[in-house]
């Protein structure tokens, strides 16, 4: 028979647990405990507002451009709750919720946005990677550190994330396949936020989801409502056990939107409308689980005020040292000549002394 | 050019629009493709209403992928287009490096002469507007060290128009390199009809007689305050604005220092291994036995640019400027 059927991936799930109206699946509805869901709830809560004063900072001209976050924190919180502190935490550019998550210290976040190099100041063993700009370029990088795992027989995880617009660079699909091919403990995680900038996800790739790209590489791909923190972190869970257990890696799709700019040097209304944009506030992750912590009756609108206020003055306090902190490396431009090398070579000690003397170049 | 040619004021985002508009208007093979070039009118708003005018046939707004952006431009410009590439920073362009070296440098070579490929590849380049990491590099020599490919940048928005419009109509591959901090850092008056000026040849921008400053795009300006400066003081300054960085305008180089006997180069990139090693170089070559002093090179330092704090201390300014022109006039 010259013609049969190929058994290719003959399935493809989306997993959504807590819908847009509140609805809720309770069959696959995760059994957390209270602690837990308040402290997923207050960490969005904090990275929404921290995205919210970052803005206003940025148009008042006291920090620099930045990719905010807005939108996405149920999508990165939820997975990035699935991973523990010894696993490792590969984000891309507009992980801030993720990383606030994982514990990141957000007056460096401050320093790093008003553009001082010791912002994005990593401490010696720890286990999350800085950021990185060029789209798409560290997923391989998360493949070495799963080679590396797997070599130590380690139990660690590796999770990276990226947009829907990394999916059409190379980088995305050698790393995929470098993945695959080695059986690498590694969760690649896709924020389809559904632009690339101005390009919309249908004409970024011609595939029907970004999940099914998982297939030509041969691993597992699943789609989820990226704007349910429930579905975020069982997919997280899901795809963590299947790393940690030798069983490979997995691609997660998680749909979202991306609420506000792409950075705040761009202007969404030149390519979007505003009812798409309406659409998407409807399904704002954030007052959708908040509906769901009041349900279940661990949550109101008092312990709602309040958090608000702690968070308030927790991000004035940011501020306040990130100033403070700034003032005192002003004072030191020579700095920019530190960690190019372990040692500094004679021609950059030349180089900073005549800086320092007020020489010439 | 006429006295009374209409000009209009424009910044160089404007001028370099205007580029794109008359060469697609009048060469129906010019194309644009790049990311977000389209409906966005591209980052820095360059291709700003070409999509309108000209739909998406032909201004294409390309999935996020440098090296296919690039690779895909070559396939155009062999089945008889002429595509203009946009990068949205030089950052990204490394990306691409591999098509550009690999095939992109090499296909008149390769193919004796039976192939070629006129296509542009514009990007943003240099440091001075507070981005992020990756948007402020000067990395010209990456492509002006590669055999085969035409390394251009302009200074200000009239060279800008002409030189894309120079590019666009070269039979051979032109990177061309916009210094970001000049998109809208002033305006200049640009001829409403097309202008041309020839790849490989510099500007002299200033005639003088004891000292010859040499440089291009962004540090242009800073430059010329200098030499300004040293004409209210009696020094009368060559100001040669290369244009070109690659072929390099040795000649133009030779003539002026032959003239002066001391120069003075700038760059904003790199100073190992940089443009200004090559400029000096070919310096030493042709008039070495002219010279009455060092030849002084202003750059920025080894090191990665810092991050927008501190984007300013990497960058030479008019300071430095002035400080080697005083070093080179001294001896």
């Amino acid at each position: 028979m010259p013609r049969t059927r190929l058994d290719v991936y003959p399935t493809l799930e989306h997993l959504s647990i807590l819908g847009e109206e509140g609805d809720l699946d309770e069959d696959l509805e995760p059994n957390l405990d209270e602690h837990l869901l308040l402290e997923l709830h207050r960490v969005m809560l904090l990275s929404r507002r921290f995205d919210d004063r970052r803005l206003s900072w940025q148009r008042s001209g006291r920090i620099g451009t930045f990719a905010p976050v807005k939108g996405q924190e149920a999508a990165q919180i939820g997975v990035v709750s699935a991973i523990t502190a010894k696993d490792w935490f590969v984000p891309s550019f507009r992980e801030t919720a993720a990383a606030t998550w994982r514990g990141a210290s957000l007056t460096s976040l401050v320093l790093f946005d008003a553009g001082f190099n010791e912002g994005g100041r990593v401490e010696e063993g720890s286990h999350d990677l800085p950021i990185s700009v060029p789209v798409a370029s560290q997923l391989p990088h998360a493949v070495g550190l799963g080679y590396a795992i797997k070599r130590a027989r380690k139990d660690e995880v590796v999770m990276v994330f990226f947009g829907d617009g990394a999916t059409s660079e190379g980088d995305f699909h050698e790393a995929l396949n470098f993945a695959g091919v080695f059986g690498l403990p590694v969760v690649f995680v896709c924020q389809n936020n559904q632009w690339a900038i101005s390009l919309p996800r249908d004409e970024q790739t011609a595939s029907k989801s970004i999940a099914q790209k998982a297939a030509a590489y041969g691993l597992p791909g699943l789609q989820v409502d990226g704007n349910d923190i429930l579905a975020c972190r069982v997919a997280g869970i899901e795809a963590v056990e299947r790393a940690r257990s030798g069983q490979g890696p997995t691609l997660l799709e998680l749909c979202t939107y991306r609420l506000s700019v792409h950075t705040t040097a761009d202007d969404p209304h030149k390519y979007r409308s505003e009812e798409e944009e309406d659409a998407w506030i409807a399904r704002d992750p954030l007052p959708r689980f908040q509906r769901y912590l009041v349900g279940k009756g661990i949550l109101d609108d008092d312990a709602i005020e309040e958090l608000e206020s702690q968070i308030e003055s927790q991000i004035t306090g940011i501020w306040e040292d990130a100033k403070e902190e700034m003032e005192v490396l002003a004072q030191d431009p020579a700095h920019i000549f530190e960690h190019v090398y372990e040692e500094m070579p004679a021609h950059l000690r030349r180089q900073r002394d005549s800086m320092r003397n007020g020489g010439g170049r | 050019m006429g006295v009374d040619a209409e000009m209009s004021e424009m910044t160089m985002v404007e001028s370099l629009n205007l580029a794109l508009d008359q060469e697609m208007e009048s060469d129906e093979r010019v194309l644009l493709l790049g990311e977000d070039v389209g409906e966005d009118g591209g980052i820095f708003r360059v291709s700003e209403g070409l999509n309108e005018k000209y739909g998406p046939e032909r201004v294409i707004d390309t999935p996020l992928a440098e090296s296919a952006i690039v690779g895909t431009a070559l396939g155009m410009a062999l089945g008889g287009l002429r595509p203009v590439a946009e990068l949205q920073f030089m950052g990204f362009s490394y990306f691409a490096m591999h098509q550009i070296e690999s095939h992109v440098s090499r296909y008149r070579w390769r193919s004796q002469g039976g192939m070629h490929l006129p296509m542009v590849i514009r990007m943003p380049y240099g440091a001075g507007v507070r981005a992020l990491e990756h948007h402020s590099e000067s990395k010209e020599v990456f492509y002006a060290h590669i055999p085969g490919l035409k390394t251009v940048i302009p200074s200000g928005p009239r060279n800008a128009r002409a030189l894309l419009a120079s590019a666009i109509r070269d039979p051979d591959p032109v990177i061309f390199l916009e210094p970001k901090r000049s998109y809208r850092s002033f305006r200049e008056d640009v001829p409403e009809e097309p202008e041309t000026v020839p790849i490989g040849a510099a500007e002299l921008v200033r005639r003088g007689e004891d000292l010859t400053f040499i440089c291009y795009g962004a540090m242009l300006r800073p430059v010329l305050e200098v030499a300004d400066g040293l004409a209210d003081r009696g020094v009368s300054s060559d100001v040669l604005d290369l244009r070109t960085v690659a072929p390099l305008d040795v000649d133009a180089i030779e003539e002026s220092v032959r003239n002066t006997g001391r120069a003075v180069v700038v760059t904003e990139a790199h100073r190992a291994f940089g443009p200004a090693s090559e400029i000096v170089a070919s310096i030493v070559d042709r008039v070495f036995f002219y010279l009455e002093a060092p030849v002084e090179r202003v750059t920025g330092y080894d090191i990665h640019v810092p991050y927008f704090a501190r984007e300013f201390d990497y960058l030479p300014d008019v300071e430095h400027i002035e400080r080697a022109a005083r070093r080179a006039l001294e001896v």
